[in-house]
């Protein structure tokens, strides 16, 4: 019996913190890659500590649903799960780069294996860009548009701003925005600058998180200047210094994330049952209206 | 595997209601059978199933052969009324016990035959082997719910077809038997317990449940799943076993995990000393609020977090696994087997809080002004706000008696009594 674990922060304030873990929850188990999908939190319940418990395949799949490898991929999760002789090099990663690592978990037992965070995936590189689409509501968009990926940036974690970039030079490789940067809530080059880095008229301003709230519906829209402050309200597309920037809000909102846990959950062995194909169609139509 | 109950029925046993022996039920009953080992027996209420090993090529003496494996008082004596067996077909491959009786070279059809008869029991098998499944957490609550380990199919059944009901925090689940032994279930809030089904909003998706526990009854946010808050008026109607499981899940993630843990005897509890000790990051600063000294500051976070009125679970966990709290751990029916992510994060701001000192101020109060205090106090910490009337003024916490205790007692810069909080000049 296969099952998915999707672990994610959560809030013990904000509601909206775990709706996108349960709406992706909810597209995987439809898709029926998995005898069984569960969700666990930092904040809420079941908490990491307990949710092994409550699975009953014998081959699991942990996933986290966070944008950077660090402090809680790193450290958090793996105590939390009680993942016995965790070690990161157990990734090794550049930061970048972590894949899997297969650790019995005290807990219950049994073998799990550990995912690296969905937001270094390559395949986040679509979902940005599927972001896009959807605040366009344009599935061409592209020409005559510039795209901002913005995230945290060093404070707390240097792999955060990695991630951003990475995910932002594959865009670019693309060729398909005019222009595509990588800005940051916390050093150069700053949200708070964004018209400085775009000559396009249309720029959309898509932020690498997982769920919308504090960072996402305050800090940003008031940094870039949607609104002087988040309470009023902005437009999208909502003119800032002559351009027009659409704001995407956390890309992990966007149902084809549900693709990106699919893809971590394969990399490490899972068998996908022909899941990828069907996640990708629904969530384009999901995303079509 | 199989329940070995003894079958012997009392004068005051109940009537059990007729069961139809579905083909599904019978199917897996052959399946099973079939798969024995020459000396295993399926042991349902009241009837052992084996094969005949007459009824096979290789087996002389099926009765001595199987005389050793009996297990139970009922039919230790096997090999004494083998003699009087009834062999219905030479060429079957069942054989049967029934309290002393023992039947032998029964085949498919024969096997129905006393199948269907005892109905009940392999009914009752079914479900739990079958539909309910191996998963432990979800096997043993479900038999919790109709006492499946305690009482005799016959009881339960009789029981079940009116409809047998439990609580689990402020759920109220109750299991129903369908003419062929299948359970289904209803979950709605313990409140509308009387309240008629029409009148409830009907749900049939466990995961619908996410939407329910989200919010309390004012549309709050609910950020701790076994709070006492759990909103009124819906109804989960028809519920499978496995639905029913899920959507209790869904209301109070792994409480029932936790329990069954509980009920096997290793409920991996992690008192308070040995979870703070292992915070990091923002909450590595929680461990300093421990100084070896006392523990009455885990007492008081427990009193303000943990108390029945606050969180339904049940604490099992103490200050460490020397020392117990003072404080009551609740009736919870599950329990709570560490300190949660909302006392942790409480306690991060306790630590902060309570690094500084007493000091001494000297405020006027009037006698009726000091209970005024604690009265207002009291009122929010019971949550008990939203209830005072707007016009009761002779409640202490009344908003009026509020609003004219600080006109009067509040300087304009929002201080008691104009005594700054911090003389040396702080706020």
């Amino acid at each position: 019996m296969q099952s998915l674990v999707i672990v994610a922060h959560g809030s013990h304030l904000n509601p909206d913190s775990s709706a996108p873990t349960y709406a992706h929850a909810d597209t995987i188990r439809a898709s029926g890659a998995f005898d069984e999908v569960r969700t666990g939190f930092w904040k809420e319940e079941p908490h990491f500590r307990e949710v092994l418990r409550t699975v009953e395949g014998d081959e699991i799949y942990v996933v986290p649903l966070f944008v950077s490898e660090g402090y809680f991929t790193e450290r958090v999760i793996p105590r939390e799960l009680r993942l016995a002789g965790w070690d990161v090099d157990e990734w090794d990663s550049d930061g970048l780069s972590a894949d899997q690592a297969t650790l019995v978990a005290a807990d219950i037992d049994r073998e799990v294996h550990y995912c690296g965070p969905v937001g270094t995936h390559r395949a986040m590189t679509d979902v940005i860009v599927r972001r896009a689409e959807s605040v366009t509501d344009d599935a061409d968009v592209g020409e005559g548009f510039g795209l901002a990926v913005v995230g945290h940036g060093t404070e707390r974690n240097e792999n955060s701003a990695k991630a951003i970039a990475y995910h932002a030079d594959r865009i670019r490789e693309r060729d398909r925005f005019d222009e595509v940067t990588a800005l940051y809530m916390d050093e150069d080059p700053e949200v708070d600058d964004l018209p400085e880095f775009f000559a396009s008229d249309d720029v959309v301003l898509v932020p690498l998180f997982i769920a919308d709230g504090y960072h996402t519906q305050e800090d940003i829209p008031e940094d870039v200047g949607l609104c002087a402050d988040y309470t009023e309200g902005y437009d999208v597309p909502e003119p800032v210094d002559g351009a027009r920037v659409w704001y995407a809000g956390a890309v992990g909102t966007e149902p084809l994330m549900a693709d990106v846990i699919l893809e971590r959950a394969g990399d490490a062995g899972a068998d996908l049952r022909g899941a990828l194909a069907d996640v990708r169609e629904t969530t384009r139509v999901a995303t079509g209206d | 595997m199989a329940d070995s109950a003894p079958a012997a029925a009392a004068d005051d046993d109940p009537v059990a209601p007729a069961i139809e022996l579905s083909a599904a039920a019978f199917d897996a009953l052959l399946a099973a059978a079939e798969s024995l080992g020459p000396d295993e027996r399926l042991r349902l209420e009241g009837v052992t199933v084996g094969l005949d090993a007459a009824g096979t090529d290789d087996a002389e003496n099926a009765d001595s052969a199987n005389a050793g494996t009996a297990n139970t008082a009922d039919t230790a004596n096997t090999a004494d009324t083998a003699n009087t067996a009834n062999t219905a077909d030479a060429d079957g491959r069942f054989m049967v016990e029934i309290g002393d009786e023992r039947r032998t070279g029964l085949d498919d059809r024969d096997l129905h035959e006393v199948a269907a008869d005892h109905a009940a029991a392999v009914t009752d098998w079914y479900v739990f082997e079958h539909v309910v499944g191996e998963f432990g957490p979800r096997r043993a609550f479900l038999r919790w719910l109709e006492d499946a380990d305690g009482e005799t199919v016959a009881r339960r059944y009789a029981a079940l077809a009116d409809g047998v009901a439990r609580e689990w925090g402020q759920l109220r689940v109750t299991v129903r038997l369908t003419d062929r032994g299948e359970r289904r279930y209803e979950v709605r809030h313990v409140d509308d317990a009387d309240v008629p089904r029409t009148d409830l909003t009907a749900y049939d998706d466990p995961l619908d449940a996410r939407e329910i526990v989200r919010s309390d009854e004012r549309g709050r946010y609910r950020p701790l799943k076994t709070a006492p808050t759990l909103r009124r008026g819906w109804v989960f109607a028809d519920l499978g076993p496995t639905d029913a499981y899920e959507t209790v899940e869904t209301v109070y993630p792994a409480t029932v995990a936790n329990w069954y843990r509980e009920r096997e005897g290793d409920l991996d509890v992690n008192h308070w000393r040995e979870t703070m000790e292992r915070q990091s990051g923002i909450y590595g600063v929680v461990k300093t609020w421990d100084r070896g000294e006392s523990y009455h500051h885990v007492n008081w976070v427990a009193e303000a977090c943990c108390d029945d009125s606050q969180c339904l679970k049940r604490r099992e966990w103490e200050y460490d696994d020397e020392t117990d709290l003072d404080v009551d751990g609740g009736d919870g029916a599950f329990p709570c087997r560490e300190p949660c992510s909302l006392v942790v994060s409480a306690a991060r701001k306790w630590t902060r809080l309570e690094s500084e000192q007493s000091r001494t101020y000297e405020f006027e109060l009037t006698p009726s002004e000091k209970a005024q205090v604690e009265a207002v106090i009291d009122a929010v910490a019971d949550g008990r706000t939203d209830e005072i009337r707007e016009a009761d003024t002779k409640d202490d916490a009344n908003r009026y008696r509020t609003r004219f205790l600080r006109a009067k007692r509040f300087d304009d810069d929002g201080t008691l009594g104009g005594v700054p909080t911090d003389p040396d000049g702080g706020e």
